[in-house]
């Protein structure tokens, strides 16, 4: 399966309405796929962290198999906008 | 995924500073093995995450994790003082390995329990350490982290 950054971000700004996405390939030469996303998402709001992380990987359920090494974090757009201040 | 994981550890370490100078291995951790008879049902699981307070499922032992996120997930533990945790090491046997994150619904190893509930992955686990959750959920399994007395000596000095 063919994995990019690029693919990843639209599909999940697309399918958690997400304001801001970033996904970086931490991809080591040589080795499997692997990611770090930064997700901010109003559809967040109100839900604990695991309620958050289960929101993307059901997003990603498709391609977290053939990923094999996964990091996210996952804001509200007010967490962002704090976190942002900084 | 070195560098993230190397960063996560850094901070770790910065952190854990002067936390006891405990060695690395809990004399109270368990590796926990499957009883090689394939510990992938759902029953055996229940059992599994239910028997301790705190149980982990690891890629190789908390003396030799296998993996940066199995790693930082024993060290956060190990900055908190919890000791006295069940192990299992998903590399030992396939059907555990895949048998947890069916049963988890979570796609990724390593897993935490705690009180037989579900915490989540090594993200989770170290965010609850950075924002403070970690302690308040020790706390209600009656295991008092180790980083309280820790921030104690700092305050009376």
């Amino acid at each position: 399966m063919e994995l990019s950054a690029e693919y990843l971000r639209e599909k999940l700004q697309r399918d958690l309405e997400a304001e801001h996405v970033e996904v970086e390939d931490t991809t080591p030469n040589r080795c499997a796929s692997s990611f770090r996303v930064l997700v901010v998402s109003a559809k967040f709001q109100g839900k604990p962290l695991l309620q958050r992380h289960r929101l993307v990987n059901t997003c990603l359920a498709e391609e977290l198999p053939h990923i094999h090494a996964f990091e996210q974090k996952t804001l509200t757009p007010e967490q962002w906008a704090r976190e942002r201040q900084k | 995924m070195s560098g993230s994981v190397g960063r996560a550890a850094a901070a770790l370490l910065r952190w854990g500073r002067g936390a006891g100078g405990g060695g690395l291995r809990g004399p109270g951790v368990r590796a926990a093995g499957s009883g090689g008879c394939g510990g992938g049902s759902a029953e055996q699981l229940d059992a599994m995450v239910k028997k301790d307070k705190v149980v982990v499922f690891l890629k190789g032992t908390p003396e030799q994790p296998q993996c940066g996120f199995s790693n930082a997930v024993v060290q956060i533990l190990r900055l908190h003082g919890v000791r006295d945790y069940a192990a299992y090491n998903v590399l030992d046997d396939p059907q555990l390995r895949q048998g947890i994150k069916d049963y988890s619904n979570w796609p990724t190893i390593p897993q935490v329990y705690l009180n037989g509930e579900f915490v989540g992955g090594c993200d989770i686990l170290l965010q609850m350490h950075q924002n403070g959750d970690l302690v308040e959920e020790l706390k209600k399994l009656g295991i008092r982290s180790a980083l309280l007395d820790e921030k104690k000596d700092q305050d009376s000095k």
